[in-house]
């Protein structure tokens, strides 16, 4: 199937359309906020809380008998919330660290509800079925209604961003600073932590439960690579989940037995993976190239400045030397040679070496500018 | 230096866990003098700062900025936290983080404009730091990460400043930058406070020193009070250094 076949699919098919629009939707506003967690280095905390929505989609269950899913992520929502008091409530008033809070709440409540769903799937009633769901998510039971909520939460994060734009990026900056100038940083906090929850949440019945943090995390992750400012940040990682929810969606569509959920976030952490190494600042590869640059430019200049202090010790600065002279300095190679020759610093005759006037002045100069670069 | 009282703080008891950080602590910090809160490691320095500013909440005491509350008189204040408190990698750039200090005046929801702009610039000229303005802060030296927490303080255009340990980490060039504008406040008649640990300098710096180990040992003018007396009080050593006067 071509691209334009598929385009024209995802149009026409009710189904197709609904899980693609939904992940894009659900992926930009995870990649949003995500962004967020990353920088207030909360990132566990998106683990804790879509585990810890596990046991509200069950008791949401138990008590409603309801298998629709906004029952249950209602229930989710509840549970989700509690976790995250509880996270909060631990490190604040004990003096374990918050790597060890995330992890007993994670895991506390997931036990807990893989208890009630198992507890759940004993029980003689056939409607229990597909509560499992939630564990790894099911996009393909997505409908339209579900996608209009995502749109509607999606909308109001944007619009609550747009408005404490400037609140949300001093409390993550520095959030004592901003108390001093006398904003309410709890509020801004519980806003920011209350729609990560949110967006969590809203993803469980796509992505589920296991894997729900990996949404948070791989968009913004790999946008942060790219760009030194915040607003470019977010709105990248808005797209890169937004990409991965649209990608994701037409491999697991196109071939056969590929669940959704999975195939996302298996997309999101390409994304991650090519800008770990390929983005141009911070980027593994680039960094190496430009380590090996530097070094390469230092030891010319090194040569360069060796050349220059036995050439200043003659009235005529073009007083060609022997090449042999060169191997006293330690640094010295063949290739700085050429090099030097090649940026018409140095001349060569037979086995002698002279200066140009050239060289020479930028030799003079090389300290000083090196010293107003670093100024 | 006037006879009005800038900051006063009364009883003031602060603890974290069990043992107080701070007990009561009685001070009157006198409008337009630059002072510097000595003591050692875990003496309350940091901590007595946090409490004057509300960001941390006493057991008991209170605090007066002119009389009023801290928080009537927020405008007034500005605060430079220690350098290591933020994390440098965070996606921004001089500039914008000169420009937060205006946010307290801005106050909620309204964004900075061309006003706001134009005094983040004016700050960062006078720190010397205006050809760094479009640098992402991870890019900066120690040095120049101050001066950028010093701007943003000056953009506030308070009365008193509040500074933690401004010369930690600096080479001697900033530090010399930063003392000359913390002087050229105290002429102004601005009142500055600095949690300071280099002693040698504190009279060549200051007028008014205070001395803190949980209690308050001394305050008053340097030269009246900087003395091996108060040192070796608020040390626990016997303080031998001479210190130039």
């Amino acid at each position: 199937m071509d691209l334009l076949e598929y385009i024209e699919l995802v149009i026409n098919d009710y189904t197709l359309r609904t899980i693609t629009l939904g992940t894009a939707i659900l992926g930009a506003v995870t990649g949003m906020l995500g962004s967020f967690a990353v920088l207030r280095k909360q990132s566990l905390l998106g683990d804790a809380i879509s585990h810890a929505a596990l046991p509200g989609i069950a008791i949401a269950f138990l008590l409603t008998g309801a298998k629709e899913s906004n029952t249950l992520l209602l229930g989710a929502l509840v549970s989700g919330l509690i976790g995250t008091f509880w996270i909060r409530g631990i490190i604040t008033k004990t003096h374990l660290k918050s790597d060890t809070a995330l992890g007993l709440i994670l895991s506390l409540f997931f036990g807990f509800g893989m208890l009630l769903l198992t507890f759940i799937q004993k029980q003689p009633n056939a409607n229990q079925a597909g509560l499992d769901k939630y564990l790894f998510g099911q996009a393909a039971t997505l409908v339209e209604s579900d996608v209009w909520l995502m749109a509607i939460v999606t909308g109001l994060c944007l619009f609550v961003l747009l408005l404490f734009w400037k609140e949300f990026k001093i409390l993550l900056f520095d959030k004592d600073y901003a108390k001093t100038l006398g904003f309410n940083t709890k509020t801004i906090d519980i806003l920011i932590t209350s729609f990560i929850v949110l967006a969590i949440v809203l993803g469980l019945q796509t992505v589920g439960v296991v894997l729900m943090s990996a949404m948070l995390l791989a968009p913004a992750a790999a946008a942060r690579q790219w760009t030194n400012n915040l607003s470019v940040m977010v709105f990248l990682a808005a797209f890169f989940g937004a990409f991965s929810g649209v990608f994701g969606t037409a491999i697991s569509a196109t071939q056969n037995n590929l669940s959704t959920g999975p195939v996302i976030v298996i997309v999101a952490s390409v994304f991650v993976m090519f800008s770990f190494i390929f983005s141009p600042n911070r980027g593994l590869l680039f960094r190496q190239i430009r380590f090996i640059k530097n070094r390469r430019d230092l030891e010319l200049h090194k040569t360069l400045s060796f050349m220059f202090n036995i050439a200043k010790t003659h009235e005529n600065i073009s007083h060609p030397h022997t090449i042999k002279i060169l191997n006293n300095f330690q640094g010295y190679t063949k290739g700085t040679l050429k090099k030097l020759v090649d940026k018409n610093y140095v001349t060569l005759n037979g086995n002698m070496w002279s200066l140009t006037q050239e060289g020479f002045e930028t030799a003079s100069n090389l300290y000083n500018q090196q010293f107003k670069k670093d100024e | 230096m006037s006879n009005k009282i800038a900051v006063q703080v009364d009883d003031l008891t602060v603890a974290y866990n069990y043992k107080p950080v701070l007990w009561d602590i009685d001070l009157e910090i006198p409008e337009g003098v630059l002072m510097a809160i000595v003591g050692p490691n875990g003496a309350g320095k940091s901590t007595l700062i946090k409490s004057i500013l509300g960001i941390l909440k006493p057991i008991a005491g209170s605090v007066s900025i002119y009389g009023k509350s801290y928080d009537k008189q927020r405008s007034l204040v500005a605060y430079v936290p220690q350098k290591g408190s933020v994390d440098w990698d965070f996606p921004t750039t001089a500039l914008d983080v000169v420009m937060m200090g205006t946010y307290g005046s801005l106050g909620w929801i309204k964004r900075p404009g061309q006003k706001q702009k134009k005094a983040a610039l004016e700050a960062l000229e006078q720190v010397g730091m205006l050809p760094f303005k479009n640098r992402q802060i991870s890019q900066l030296s120690g040095g120049q990460q101050q001066r950028i927490f010093l701007a943003r303080a000056l953009v506030q255009d308070a009365s008193i400043y509040f500074m933690d340990e401004p010369f930690q980490g600096v080479d001697a060039t900033t530090e010399i930058a930063i003392i000359n504008i913390l002087k050229a406040l105290r002429k102004a008649n601005k009142t500055v406070i600095v949690v300071h640990h280099d002693l040698q300098t504190v009279p060549e710096y200051f007028d008014w020193v205070t001395f803190l180990n949980v209690k308050k040992i001394a305050t008053g003018p340097v030269k009246d009070i900087f003395n091996d007396d108060n040192l070796t009080k608020t040390y626990g050593i016997n303080y031998k250094v001479s210190i130039h006067k």
